[in-house]
Parts: C-alpha cells; structure tokens; sequence
C-alpha cells in the first residue's frame, strides 16, 4: 500500500491533534479538581463564607484552565490549518506541535491548581486576608503557566513555519525532537511552580503579615523552578532552526530525537525538585519570618544542585546535536 | 534507504544516550528538591543550627546526585567508546 505525502500530512494532523487535546486536558483537570476539593474543605470548616470560597474556587480555576485552552486551540489549528505541502516532513512537525503543546500543558494545569485550592482554605482559616490571598493566588498561577505557554509557542512555530525545503532525513526526527523536549520539560517546571504557589498562599493565611516576604520568596523559587522548561525551549530553537545536514543514515536522525528526548525527560525531574525546595522555603518564611534571608539562601543552593542533572542533560543535548 | 548494521549500532547507541540521561535525571533533581525542603524546615524550626544543616543537605544530595552522575558516565560511553 502505498500513501500519498498528503495522507500522511492529514494522518499526523489529526493524531497530533487528538494527542494535543487529550493529554492537554490531563493537568488542568486534576489542578482544577484539587481545587474543588480544597474549596469543599473550606466550607466545611465554615459554610457562612461559601460566597467568598465560590468566587475564589472559580477565579483558581479559570487560570488552571487556561492551560488546556492552550490545548484546545493547537488542537483545532491541527485538525483545520491544511497546509498544501509538498514534503512528507509537514507530517513530522505537526505531529511533534501536537506532541509538544499535549505534554506541555500537563504540568502547568496540575501547578495552578494547587495554589487556588490553597486560597480557598486560606479565605476561611483568615478572612481578612482575602485580598492579599487572591492578589498573591493570581501571581503564583500566572507563573505556572510560562511552561504551557512556552509549549505553545513551539508549538505554532512547528505548525506555521514552512520546513518542506529542509532535507527530509534527519529534519523529520528534529521536529519531533523539538516537540518532546519542549512538552516534557514543561511538566516539572509547571508542577514544581505550582507547589511554590500553594505553600505561599497557605503561609500567608497563617501569617497575614509576611505576605511581601513570602510572595518575594515565591516569586524567586518559581523562577528558578522555570530554568529547565528554558533549557527545553533553548534545546527545542536549536533543533527547530539550526540546518541540519541531509544524511540518509538513521544514526544522523536518532541523534536529534535522543538530544530531544534527553533534555524532555531530563528537565521533569529538576523541576519538581526546585518546586519543592521552594515550597519548604516560602512554607517556613511564613513561619519564621526573621530567618527570611537565611532560608531564601539555602533554597538557593538547594535548587543549583537539584538543577544539575538538568544541565547534564542539556549537555548530552547539545553534544548529540553539534558534535555527533 | 538503505540501513546497514553499524548505522543501526550507532542509532540505538544514541537514542539509548539521551534515554539513559534524561531518565535518569529524574530521581536526583526530585529527591534533591526533596532534602532542600526538608532543610528549610528544619532551618526554619532551628535557625542556630542553620551551618550542620546546611553540610548534612549538601552531603545528602551529593549520594543522591551519584545515579544522575552515573546516567552521564553511561550517556557519554554510549556517545564516545561504546
């Protein structure tokens, strides 16, 4: 049986698609469903505010949300944008933006569930600190989602950007690789941003007054968190753009999908882990706000060590692309 | 295309390369993360104490650093002599 470039252009679409979309809608579910259930909690704790904990669980879940929105839209750009290509290689990158934007939105949609489930509980335990819960809940959200917005951006790169000049082999496995290093890198930095998120907005409804400590302290460890979805992006321009060689062989092209799949994996890991240095971080300046600048140092140097194996990663990455 | 023995060998070597180091990143960046936090406890519970901790975190996450370092050796055989 033989296809035609244009079946196989149409088969990667709609898989690429459907990938986007289901995997896409993994994270925000569980984040939005962690919140749901914090908010239940808080109203049990105290079934007069449910008014404020309603508008809370809402708002928590509509920036959770906003992850798989991502999603959707990449989905539906998939299964209508029919590019009249003329290469097989079309296949290839809209199946790795479908892969890539599906993968990238798990993590972002887990992590900003947490801070608004966390708002919830923390409305009820301290009402007057609603305003300051919210504001710091709105600001920790936004940030988890940089990786599912990073994954998007790969994402309509791969879908507009016109690669049928480029040679086929080992173009094919670059956008792939692309794809997979960009979406699963963006797991761990959205988990790991969410759980720095969630411990700030339970630390300031146990201590109104060190809001400003916490938020900075959170806003700092949430950055650190994002590096290894910024190595993942780094890894996914350079396997997007660079021109790559026309080679035949399948070592040239498994070399650029291994560089995609060493620094996608290779990412998950270190960021959950600086998410949660710096959940315990921003938990105990909360607690003891004198030690604020002591406990911000050694998160630091927490997270530079728990972010090596991501650069070991990007090491082999690089090498497998520039050296091999 | 035309696949010959050695091309496959030297596919699988790098394909393998990337997995063994970006799998085995995993567990050391997470159970890293996990003595950090654990050290900002115990630091924000006992401040005086903040030195000991802080060499007990670093020693602990080097052990813990060890199967990422060992993900590398192997990455870089399968790259460079294997």
């Amino acid at each position: 049986m033989a296809y035609d470039v244009q079946t196989w252009i149409s088969l990667a679409a709609y898989v690429g698609g459907g990938l986007a979309m289901g995997l896409g809608a993994v994270g925000a579910a569980i984040g939005e469903g962690y919140t749901a259930a914090q908010a239940n909690e808080a109203l049990g704790q105290n079934p007069k505010m449910s008014g404020e904990v309603f508008k809370s669980m809402l708002v928590g879940q509509a920036i959770a949300e906003s992850a798989s929105i991502f999603a959707l839209v990449i989905a539906i750009l998939l299964l209508f944008v029919n590019p009249a290509a003329t290469s097989a290689i079309t296949a290839s990158s809209l199946f790795g933006a479908g892969l890539c934007m599906g993968l990238g939105a798990i993590g972002s949609g887990v992590g900003s569930g947490l801070p608004g489930g966390q708002a919830c509980l923390g409305i009820v335990r301290q009402p007057a600190a609603a305003g300051k819960l919210t504001t710091n809940m709105l600001v920790g959200s936004a940030v988890c989602q940089t990786p599912a917005i990073f994954a998007m951006v790969v994402a309509l790169v791969l879908i507009f950007i016109d690669y049928s000049k480029a040679p086929l082999y080992p173009t094919w496995a670059a956008l792939i690789g692309a794809g997979l290093s960009m979406g699963l890198s963006a797991i761990g930095s959205g988990m790991g941003g969410g759980f720095a998120a969630g411990a700030s907005c339970e630390g300031i409804a146990r201590q109104p007054e060190s809001a400003t400590n916490v938020t900075t302290t959170m806003l700092v460890g949430q950055a650190v968190s994002q590096t290894p979805a910024i190595f993942g992006l780094l890894i996914s321009f350079v396997l997007m753009f660079k021109s790559h060689e026309a080679s035949t062989t399948l070592s040239a092209s498994m070399a650029l999908l291994g560089a995609g799949i060493c620094m996608g994996f290779g990412g998950i890991g270190p960021g959950i882990g600086n998410g949660m240095a710096a959940e315990g971080a921003v938990r105990w300046v909360a607690r003891n706000m004198d030690h604020a600048g002591e406990l911000m140092r050694i998160m630091l140097v927490g997270q530079a060590v728990s972010q090596s194996t991501a650069i070991y990663a990007m090491v082999i990455s690089l090498v497998l692309i520039f050296v091999l | 295309m035309a696949i010959e023995g050695a091309d496959i060998v030297k596919a699988a070597a790098f394909l393998g390369a990337g997995l063994a180091m970006g799998l085995g990143a995993i567990g050391p960046g997470i159970g890293e993360g996990m003595a950090a936090a654990k050290t900002c406890e115990a630091i924000g519970k006992n401040p005086k104490e903040a030195g000991l901790l802080t060499r007990t975190m670093l020693v602990g996450q080097a052990v813990s650093e060890s199967t990422g370092i060992y993900s590398l050796v192997v990455a870089l055989l399968l790259l460079f002599v294997v």
